[in-house]
């Protein structure tokens, strides 16, 4: 199971190395066959998984820390294997032609496989650490896919947006997994729900589920991180169809499913996802009805619809469940077929402006029987899977145990407004006279129309034989989440219920406002004025703010001289040691263990003080340079009066380079120039003089200490013994802590790599600029 | 700073200062020195070299640019610490020596090489650093 999710990695790694050929050769649609090959691997698992044996395997990754990839193939995971591998093939077969001889088309397949198996490792993961690894392993591909087109500047401002919202979401995952895991000791969903009840009682639990949430709700687009998702809708239409539809979206979905039987059937869960689910679903529902680009009513449409899904998981019953496994189903089918369905119309004419668009069946008739097929799935007319998954709803509502009649309202008002929208966008453009402008529209190629129409008859052969998808699919993601499932029959006639009665309501309600209500620009301004307090402005006015603050912040701090960075790490230091300092600390300054003075030592001292004097009071830099070396020749004889020759020599050779560095500079620059008038002097000095009396009460201290000669005792044992070297200090380096020394030279190099690319590219521009 | 007698001294120092920086840096395991002191030494030595006589005649000593330096010394010192990893299936840095002693050089172990590594780096990346500086000042 490893290699099938790692396929979509290796995939794409290749890619880089003969990615161009795909282009030039015309293979582009040779890659189709990756996730063909994984949905067919996926499918044979349906024989095992409706006997109700699901396949766990595990391999170690971190098991210091509890983190393993450990795989779950349950009914769940097997639903989203399959829509994933099995959009998957229809959204890259379609891509080869979408997207043809689009020089880029390489990167296009590398991001579309790397997010495959990113999101087959989300669904297929038992360990919440390695759902966080690849979560946000979807939402860097995702970030790709949405700023393909990365010329324009609207397309990488949504990538960077959707980034954001589902970045901060991944976190959100990765501390309520760690919260989980700290209650109950482990990171493996199955070994956590023996341990249910223990974490329902914690005090944390609470914020564990808001975290959780937090991860579900930016990922799902649910109110009020909602917006990120018609933004997102600047991808190519294939990303579209593929991400922000039919699989990456539902991810915060998956995860909700997946956690209830472990965190859900508490009040403060399933009334926040009501809650949360009810306002997105009616909000989006609302809004899409006043939207002219298509891509733009599917986007809300899709919105409203994961608001229905949340809303469903928020309600908890056993027939809600059971409404949400088979809507997502539903909800794949068609609005997978919607978006493949825009994308050719935009393709072929250019546009995807509801109101310009009419009459197309007579250039496409395909692409019309798609979009018509989608439609009356979306809104639930029979004999469609879309009647199917409706009833489900409705069932799921009418029969709550409290406030049914309000859920009900709720749950048909949105479908009301979702299938008006679904008319819109999947009928209205086929309809009606042909304008003169789109009489010379081409006919789509087969991998354009193909797809679309045979996702949009799925959802009628599923229609017409539930039984298909209740065995295989619906009853395996009841028992993952530890649902009974015996009395499930999808079926579509149940009799005159009142249920039929909904719906029936619902679909009348849509057409009605279908031929009363026309899209137009007028509309949609009239609810674009309300933007200015919508989620998405409030979330660009905080990101202004912050900018300004960052700006602001870097302007103070970073300023560029090398001066000022000085001085203020050592205002810094002083603070702090001085706040150490003086609170409470008591001071044993031991004079009877000081040693004599020597004359040697007052010699150096006054050598030191001297070029101390020289280097402030200096006229040129040269003398100031030549001050400096003075004092770290100094500080060598200091080095050599108490015995430490190999420092000694080190230092002596490290400063003779720096003063030949110094000079080597100074010599090309202008005579001294007063760097600093006088007030700064005297700032500068006090700051000195603070630091150098820390550094000297901090040095006394340390003398007082008591002395662990431990580890010096063990080297200077052990050096000759164990490492055949009689001087400590050089054995202590290439030998006890060799490898601090490999990561110093290496830190080294960097450092030269760095002034070398610094000067030698400054150079280059200036040569450049010469000519 | 192109005088005579500077420039016929540095053509002698070069070699005993290179000279002297080697036996600092092979004499480290028992005394005083190093590859770090030893790596110094020697970039001194060119740097002497570049002052008496020009940049550019030192470049066209040394045939290549000293960067290359860097990754010989990395790979060297990392290599002498995975040789036991690689051969010997110990743990990475594991020092290993010869039983018997060689004149002059003393031991022979793993160590010395990583040393000579350090040695090579140091070389590298101060000549790098102070060469490039000078070009572009």
């Amino acid at each position: 199971m490893l290699i099938a999710i790692l396929t979509g990695f290796i995939f794409a790694i290749l890619l880089f190395f003969g990615g161009k050929r795909l282009v030039i050769n015309k293979l582009a649609l040779l890659p189709t066959l990756i996730p063909l090959g994984l949905f067919i691997y996926f499918i044979r698992f349906i024989g095992d998984i409706s006997n109700q044996n699901f396949i766990y395997k595990t391999y170690e990754w971190i098991p210091s820390l509890g983190v393993n990839l450990s795989f779950t193939l349950d009914g769940l995971s097997l639903l989203f294997t399959l829509l994933i591998t099995g959009i998957g093939t229809l959204v890259f077969a379609y891509t080869s032609s979408y997207l043809k001889g689009h020089p880029y088309l390489d990167r296009f397949y590398a991001y579309l496989s790397v997010f495959m198996a990113a999101m087959l490792g989300l669904v297929l993961s038992d360990n919440l650490i390695s759902i966080f690894v690849f979560w946000e392993l979807t939402s860097i591909s995702s970030f790709f896919l949405i700023g393909f087109n990365n010329d324009s500047e609207a397309s990488r401002k949504s990538a960077l947006t959707a980034l954001g919202i589902t970045g901060v979401g991944g976190l959100l995952l990765l501390a309520g997994g760690l919260v989980l895991g700290n209650i109950s000791g482990s990171f493996s969903i199955a070994e956590m729900l023996g341990q249910k009840d223990l974490i329902q009682g914690h005090e944390h639990y609470i914020l564990a589920a808001c975290l959780i949430f937090g991860a579900a709700f930016t990922k799902s687009a649910q109110f009020p991180f909602h917006f990120w998702l018609p933004g997102a809708m600047k991808a190519p239409t294939p990303v579209s169809t593929y991400l922000h539809s039919a699989t990456m979206v539902k991810a915060g979905i998956y995860l909700l499913f997946r956690l209830s039987p472990l965190m859900g059937d508490t009040q403060f869960w399933n009334t926040t996802l009501m809650i949360v689910g009810g306002i997105t679903m009616l909000y989006a529902a609302f809004h899409s009805i006043f939207r002219t680009d298509m891509k733009g009513i599917l986007a809300y449409t899709t919105i409203s619809a994961l608001g229905i899904l949340v809303f469903l998981i928020g309600l908890g019953t056993q027939e809600s469940y059971l409404a949400a496994g088979v809507f997502i189903i539903v909800h794949a089918l068609y609005k997978a077929t919607f978006f493949m369905m825009t994308g050719v119309v935009d393709h072929q004419a250019k546009t995807r402006n509801v109101t310009e668009l009419a009459g197309l069946r007579k250039v496409m008739l395909p692409v019309a029987i798609a979009g018509i097929l989608a439609a009356i799935s979306n809104a639930g007319i029979p004999p469609s899977v879309g009647f199917v998954g409706k009833d489900l709803i409705y069932e799921g509502t009418f029969h709550f145990e409290h406030s049914a009649i309000l859920l009900t309202i709720l749950a048909v008002l949105t479908n009301v407004f979702i299938s008006y929208a679904g008319y819109v966008a999947g009928i209205k453009p086929f309809v009606g006279k042909l304008p003169e402008k789109f009489e010379k529209v081409k006919f789509p190629s087969i991998f354009l129309w193909l797809p679309p129409v045979l996702l949009g008859s799925l959802g009628f052969i599923f229609g017409l034989f539930p039984v298909l998808i209740q065995d295989a699919l619906v009853k395996p993601i009841l028992w993952s989440i530890g649902q009974d499932a015996a009395e499930v029959h999808l079926k579509l006639w149940h009799g005159f219920t009142p249920i039929l009665g909904l719906s029936a309501l619902t679909i009348g309600a849509g057409i009605l406002l279908y031929f009363l209500l026309k899209p137009s620009q007028k509309l949609e301004h009239s609810i674009t004025r309300f933007e200015k307090i919508s989620p998405k402005s409030i979330m660009e006015g905080v990101n202004t703010v912050f900018m300004m603050f960052s700006a602001f912040w870097t302007r103070t701090f970073q300023n560029g001289y090398l001066r000022n960075y000085v001085s203020t790490i050592i205002l810094f230091l002083i603070m702090l040691m001085g706040f150490t300092l003086i609170g409470g600390t008591t001071y044993h300054i031991d004079y009877a263990s000081f040693a004599k003075l020597t004359i040697y030592e007052i010699v150096i001292l006054f050598v030191l003080v001297f070029a101390i004097g020289l280097i402030v009071f200096a006229k040129s830099r040269l003398a100031a340079v030549v001050a400096t070396g003075i004092m770290g020749y100094s500080i060598c004889l200091l080095f050599v009066f108490y015995s430490a020759p190999d420092l000694a020599m080190t230092q002596f050779a490290i400063d003779t380079l720096t003063v030949i560095l110094f000079v080597l500079v100074l010599y090309r620059l202008p005579k001294y120039l007063k760097l600093s008038d006088f007030k700064v002097r005297i700032r500068d000095g006090v700051l000195s003089i603070a630091f150098g009396a820390l550094i000297t009460i901090l040095a006394l201290e340390v003398l007082a200490q008591p002395v662990n000669s431990e580890i010096s005792d063990f080297y200077a044992k052990n050096s000759y013994l164990l490492a055949h070297g009689k001087n400590v200090v050089n054995v202590i380096l290439v030998d006890f802590r060799g490898a601090d020394t490999m990561v110093e030279i290496s830190v080294l190099a960097i450092s030269a790599i760095g002034v070398f690319g610094l000067l030698k590219l400054r150079l280059k521009s200036v040569e450049r600029y010469q000519k | 700073m192109k005088t005579l007698i500077l420039r016929t001294a540095s053509n002698y120092l070069l070699p005993i200062l290179l000279l002297f920086s080697i036996f600092i840096l092979l004499r480290g395991h028992y005394l005083p020195g190093g590859g770090f002191v030893g790596g110094l030494i020697a970039s001194i030595a060119f740097v002497l070299h570049a002052f008496a006589n020009g940049l550019k005649d030192t470049k066209k000593l040394l045939k290549f640019h000293p960067g290359f330096l860097m990754p010989v010394g990395l790979a060297i010192s990392f290599l002498s610490g995975a040789l036991p990893v690689l051969v010997f299936d110990e743990p990475f840095m594991t020092g290993l020596w010869m039983h018997d002693a060689i004149p002059v050089l003393g031991k022979l172990g793993t160590a010395l090489f990583f040393d000579i590594g350090v040695y090579i780096v140091v070389q590298g990346v101060t000549l790098t650093i102070i060469f490039t500086i000078s070009e572009s000042a």
